[in-house]
């Protein structure tokens, strides 16, 4: 009795330190790849690797106003991510995210051009972040209403979505928003947030604002929706069986869209960081593939929330180390260095579970004890297609 | 009214091309996010490949060469290390931005577009200089050639059974991912088709030039659902509606932007089967072991 209780232990254990390889293995193995890839890169450049990684390295977290832009990027890249991991929680991917940013933004500014000047901040925030999320609620919310009604399979409809919502906004940003010969609105007067700057003066010049604060909230509120309420239960039962869910009585269409319409409003409020706490305005094309790098953010921060700030760090530092060693090799190195990190991490995610349950097998065949059986494959939510 | 259909003909090569690689893609099992990578990849080799070749066939073959290249590291991905295909195709997407963009200021020293190439045929965008082009040729058999295959052949039926039901299809002896591997190689192929078509079109590589084609593509795949001459009239119907808009632009009837808007419009309410339900095949994207 008591051992098979000590060899339940150890199985657990085991089962643990499984978990931790699986989830830290295959970050580590893309890294290498993109560091690889990008060695080459530069080489055919005729530079020399050591000297653009440097230099890469203090542009970023070298200085202040580095930084500044490294936090600045962060901000949105874990709105974005955060957005794309809950959906994924849920089983669903969001490739939608780049316009449920954008479309945030969009009503963001509406309110703050509605606004009479110099309210103070914390009392229309509220309004900002409302307006914002409703917007990426709507967009984000279309697709999963679709499919969970209709069966339209999200990936589809996010994308073509992508392309629908950014039309729109550029039909109503040019003919009727923009300020004459440029893209952008007026400026808003009302509620805007301090600049990171304004705290500490060598951040001067950069970017980074307190929507990164926000940004940090929503990151904890997520954490705590999905690992410790009910509705987040059950989010990730869908997620990984949904059959299963169902027959515990789980409405699992109701779970996809309110799903994909909060993962829709968590992108939608990054498009404060851009309109709030950057620009004041909003600008056409101000989110960039921020939604499409958010698809990468989740996918190497695991969807756990911690892991998303991590990643979320990482993509902004490639993003911003572009620029820092634009003089040496074209920027463009980092887009290439970006995607290989994410191909490489798809690739690897499957493999290296597979890999590892491998040398378990093996390990404990040599062995009686059930304890070292290999556990039951439960799925991460990448390694699993949605048809 | 000539005019007119040559303008919708010259819109639509590459929405024929690429959605003919869609095809193959897709009744294989595979998603066709790539298409777009596919062809911004061949379109930049084909460039390369008529810059240094000096004779645009040479273009051609490098553009089919790149856009199969770009197929088979997809494969490699998802079939090989079955890794997830939505993540890996949006990768490859923004990779064929990246790269195309780095080896441009590498080779062309410019970060927006390659030098003048000749192409097919030096001037004239009218029907006669349409019907001079080969490609143009090459794209409108692209789609029924697919048919063919598709319908009519061994391999058409293997592809099918694959995209289905794979392990059905293995149950009866066939080389599921040999199969997979090949319709890979030919879609990256047939997309790179229509990279190459564009860069002879447009008479130079620009940055991003397929700006969304590829997902027009895709849509038409849908929308077509994944029956070839289906596919070759939505592709047909979206570039009049372009068309269409071009020749409207003047009379400021419908704002362009909503005229964009009608192929994605179309694929959304094609997938919500609110007139016919579009179903896909039902192997799509599915991990096969």
């Amino acid at each position: 009795m008591k051992l098979r209780w000590l060899g339940g232990l150890r199985g657990l254990r085991g089962l643990a330190r499984l978990k931790l390889e699986e989830a830290l293995l295959p970050p580590v193995v893309a890294l290498l790849i993109a560091l690889l890839v990008g060695d080459l890169l530069i080489l055919s450049f005729g530079q020399s690797p050591a000297a653009v990684y440097r230099q890469l390295l203090e542009g970023t977290w070298g200085n202040a106003y580095g930084l500044g832009q490294v936090l600045y990027k962060t901000t949105t890249l874990a709105f974005t991510g955060l957005s794309v991991a809950l959906a994924l929680r849920a089983g669903l991917f969001n490739i939608g995210a780049e316009s449920q940013l954008a479309a945030g933004g969009f009503a963001a500014a509406l309110v703050g051009l509605a606004l009479p000047a110099g309210l103070p901040s914390l009392l229309v925030l509220p309004l900002y972040v409302l307006a914002a999320g409703g917007a990426g609620a709507i967009v984000g919310g279309i697709p999963g209403v679709l499919k969970a009604k209709f069966g339209a399979h999200e990936v589809i409809t996010t994308i073509m979505l992508n392309f629908i919502v950014l039309a729109l906004l550029n039909y109503l940003i040019t003919t009727r928003y923009k300020v004459h010969d440029t893209l952008h609105t007026a400026e808003i007067k009302s509620g805007v947030l301090p600049r990171l700057a304004d705290f500490y003066s060598p951040f001067h010049g950069s970017a980074a604002n307190a929507v990164l604060v926000l940004a940090l909230v929503i990151v904890a509120a997520t954490w705590w929706f999905l690992f410790r309420t009910r509705a987040g239960f059950e989010l990730r039962a869908v997620g990984l069986q949904p059959p299963a869910a169902e027959y515990a009585g789980v409405n699992v269409g109701g779970v996809w869209w309110h799903a994909m319409a909060l993962a829709g409003a968590i992108a939608g409020i990054g498009g404060l960081n851009y309109v709030l706490g950057y620009k004041h305005y909003y600008e056409e094309g101000f989110s960039a593939g921020a939604g499409f790098l958010g698809i990468a953010v989740a996918l190497v921060g695991r969807s756990h929330p911690v892991g998303i700030v991590i990643a979320a760090v990482l993509f902004a530092t490639l993003s911003q180390g572009g620029l820092a060693v634009n003089a040496l090799v074209p920027k463009q190195m980092v887009d290439v260095l970006q995607a290989v990190v994410i191909i490489s991490m798809a690739t690897a995610v499957p493999e290296v579970r597979r890999v590892l349950l491998a040398v378990r097998r093996e390990a404990g065949s040599g062995k009686r004890e059930a304890s070292t059986a290999p556990p039951n494959r439960t799925p991460l939510p990448f390694s699993r297609s949605t048809p | 009214m000539i005019a007119f259909l040559a303008q919708t003909l010259r819109i639509a090569m590459p929405y024929l091309f690429a959605s003919a690689g869609g095809v193959v893609s897709e009744r294989a099992g595979l998603i066709g996010l790539t298409l777009e990578g596919y062809m911004l990849i061949a379109a930049f080799c084909a460039a390369l490949g008529s810059y240094f070749g000096g004779n645009p066939w040479l273009g051609v073959l490098a553009g089919i060469a790149g856009g199969a290249a770009a197929g088979l590291l997809y494969g490699l991905c998802c079939i090989r290390y079955r890794a997830n295909q939505v993540v890996v195709g949006i990768a490859i997407n923004l990779f064929a931005i990246g790269i195309t963009r780095f080896f441009l200021r590498l080779t062309f020293d410019s970060s927006s577009n390659s030098p003048r190439l000749a192409g097919f045929i030096e001037t004239g965008t009218g029907f006669f200089a349409l019907v001079r082009n080969p490609l143009v040729w090459l794209g409108v058999l692209s789609l029924p050639v697919v048919a063919w295959v598709l319908y009519k052949t061994r391999f058409g039926l293997r592809m099918r059974a694959v995209g289905e039901h794979p392990i059905a299809a293995l149950s009866v002896g066939v080389p599921v991912q040999r199969v997979r591997w090949f319709a890979v190689a030919l879609s990256g192929g047939l997309a790179g088709l229509g990279g190459a078509y564009l860069v002879f079109d447009q008479h130079q590589f620009t940055d991003q030039m397929t700006a969304g084609r590829g997902f027009i593509a895709l849509a038409a795949t849908i929308f077509g659902r994944w029956d070839p001459p289906r596919v070759a009239l939505a592709c047909l119907l979206f570039a009049a509606a372009e068309t269409l808009q071009i020749h409207l632009q003047g009379a400021q009837l419908v704002p362009s932007q909503f005229v964009e808007m009608i192929p994605y419009l179309l694929t959304i309410i094609a997938l919500a089967g609110v007139v016919a339900r579009a179903v896909p095949p039902a192997a799509l994207g599915k991990v096969y072991e």
